[in-house]
């Protein structure tokens, strides 16, 4: 009986995904090219996801700090580059007032990215040092502070940055859209985010795997107090990933601001999603992340287009999709695909 | 550094802890501990359970600082000093559990245990793997705790005896002067503990050991000299022999088995 009991929530849960893809599957036989938009669409998100998930379980995993500002971090990474581009490369004078020029050269796109994704980095190496450092270990207190930074950062960034939706342009000599196969795709999406998400994952494997720097990360993840007790400077290495954390979330969120848009909610939205990928993946690892990532994209993608039975149309409760594939995982894995316990 | 040579030579005490004390709360866990090691010194600290050994510990290393007291270390005194400058100073330990990288190799664990006491040694995108004299610092210090062959190995896969000769390995390859192991035989077979002894044993004379163990054969033969704890006090201080022969520690913690003999 126990054993039954044990592999109860197993056999449901795989008949349950052995139907969802002979589902997709049923789905892609009946429209191609459709099915291979969805696809597209969701294995783009995903790589936006990564981006933003990545730094989030690069911070978590070293320092067990949930930082609940992430979100925030990417809309003001967003933001930042949206002012700048409107302000140095389109002759704007605020930022509500497009200058006479709307012509984007590849600096008037690179540019604003690389400002926002190095102010973003110190910005969140700011709040590491005055908010976070002194309270080492104390997981609630930390989540509260930084949701009240969050908070904070919301209204602010509404004060200053209104509450219309706005997006970041794209190189105008860039193409917008590219042919695959029977059909055009976003090339933005599909070459910028995607290749910018291989490479970004690459890297952080090249930095955890082959440095000196990640050899340390990894030990940190460890023993901290062991670390330290070794003469390892642990605080440098912590401010040192918090400001590559924090980097990335700004990266993704200039990325997610030319692919999506930037404007109010932008935030919690992208935090809830980053939380949702870790927790697929496990805390603190990277290949979880990419997987989680990639689940969650894909799910998303998915359930907005093809939740139709027949007359029942239920693509409105799309969203809940995201938490059954949460509720999936953590039946089967409880601390994640990748997760290690503490 | 030259001035704590110095006073090695003259034999000033490697390590002085004078009326070091610390509360937890309503607990004083550590009490007016007075203490002085000279270098070279193989030194055992004895005590039951609870007696506060292991806070004694964490005091001297750094994890955090007395409620009274001061601390001298190498003549300098360092009761505000953070662990890993301790460490930098020439003092290395080892936890009650062994606190070792699971994740990673045991030449990479010895060689983090090198690197740390070097000064600026997180230059972040150096290749981890080329760094030679480093490295065979490190492999050299495996093969002398018996781990020559399994450098590659991660030390997850470890038993928990190779995990206790790793991280004496790891506080070995910094090259202290002040070592002090927390209960290294806890937990070892007999045939362990045995190895772990002429480990010991077989430590240069210019290395100080202060050594937390209940295990009296190990405590015994490896100590010159013996301090007993209670209650977070220093209640006897003496050779082996005079402790065995001590009634105050009978009482408190040898017991029968002593006793009798």
């Amino acid at each position: 009986m126990r054993v039954v009991a044990r592999e109860g929530p197993r056999v449901v849960l795989a008949v349950l995904g052995v139907a969802v893809v002979v589902w997709l599957v049923i789905k892609a036989a009946q429209g191609g090219s459709t099915f291979l938009q969805v696809t597209l669409n969701g294995i783009t998100l995903a790589a936006l996801y990564f981006v933003v998930a990545a730094g989030f379980t690069l911070i978590f995993g070293l320092m067990r700090v949930v930082n609940m500002a992430h979100g925030s971090l990417y809309l003001f990474g967003g933001y930042l580059a949206y002012v700048a581009q409107t302000h140095w490369y389109s002759g704007g004078t605020s930022q509500f007032q497009l200058g006479p020029t709307n012509n984007i050269g590849v600096m008037g796109f690179f540019v604003p990215l690389v400002f926002a994704t190095f102010v973003i980095g110190l910005v969140g190496l700011g709040i590491q040092q005055l908010f976070l450092r002194w309270n080492q270990g104390q997981d609630l207190r930390q989540a509260l502070i930084t949701i009240a930074i969050s908070v904070i950062f919301a209204d602010q960034m509404i004060a200053h940055y209104g509450g219309v939706v706005e997006s970041i342009q794209a190189p105008t000599s860039w193409p917008s859209s590219i042919l695959i196969g029977s059909f055009r795709y976003p090339f933005f999406r599909v070459v910028v985010v995607l290749g910018a998400a291989l490479l970004i994952g690459l890297l952080l494997f090249l930095l955890i795997r082959r440095t000196l720097f990640g050899m340390i990360v990894r030990a940190g993840v460890d023993d901290r107090a062991m670390l330290s007790a070794l003469g390892v400077n642990v605080q440098l290495v912590f401010a040192g990933a918090f400001f590559i954390g924090a980097m990335l979330a700004g990266l993704a969120g200039v990325l997610g601001g030319t692919m999506i848009s930037v404007g109010p909610g932008l935030d919690t939205q992208f935090l809830l999603d980053a939380l949702i990928v870790v927790i697929i993946g496990g805390m603190g690892s990277l290949p979880g992340a990419a997987i989680g990532a990639l689940a969650l994209g894909l799910v998303q993608s998915y359930s907005t287009i093809y939740l139709h039975f027949g007359s029942v149309n239920l693509t409105n409760y799309g969203i809940l999709a995201s938490f059954v594939l949460v509720i999936a995982v953590l039946a089967v894995r409880p601390l994640g695909l990748f997760g290690r316990p503490a | 550094m030259a001035v704590a040579a110095e006073r090695t030579e003259t034999a000033e005490p490697i390590l002085r802890l004078r009326g070091v004390g610390r509360r937890f709360g309503g607990l004083q866990a550590v009490d007016g501990v007075d203490l002085e090691i000279r270098p070279g010194e193989r030194r055992a600290l004895l005590g039951p359970n609870g007696a506060g050994k292991t806070t004694l510990f964490n005091l001297i290393a750094g994890e955090f600082p007395p409620t009274a007291g001061t601390i001298e270390l190498f003549g300098e005194d360092v009761t505000e000093t953070p662990a890993r400058l301790r460490a930098r100073l020439g003092m290395a330990r080892t936890y009650q559990q062994s606190r070792v990288f699971v994740g990673l190799s045991v030449e990479d664990n010895i060689y983090l245990s090198v690197l740390g006491v070097q000064t600026g040694h997180v230059f972040p995108l150096r290749s981890a793997k080329r760094d030679a004299p480093l490295r065979a610092k490190a492999r050299a210090a495996a093969a002398e705790v018996g781990l020559g062959g399994r450098l590659d190995s991660l030390v997850g896969e470890l038993s928990h005896g190779e995990r206790r000769q790793l991280a004496i390995g790891m506080a070995r390859a910094a090259e202290p002067r002040l070592m002090m192991l927390d209960e290294p035989a806890a937990g070892l077979s007999r045939g362990e503990r045995q190895i772990l002894t002429e480990l010991l044993l077989a430590l240069p004379s210019d290395v100080t050991l202060l050594l937390i163990e209940h295990d009296m054969d190990v405590a015994l033969r490896v100590a010159q000299w013996v301090t007993m704890m209670h209650d977070g006090r220093v209640v006897a201080e003496g050779t082996p022999a005079e402790i065995r022969a001590n009634q105050t520690v009978h009482d408190l913690y040898l017991g029968s088995r002593y006793y009798d003999e």
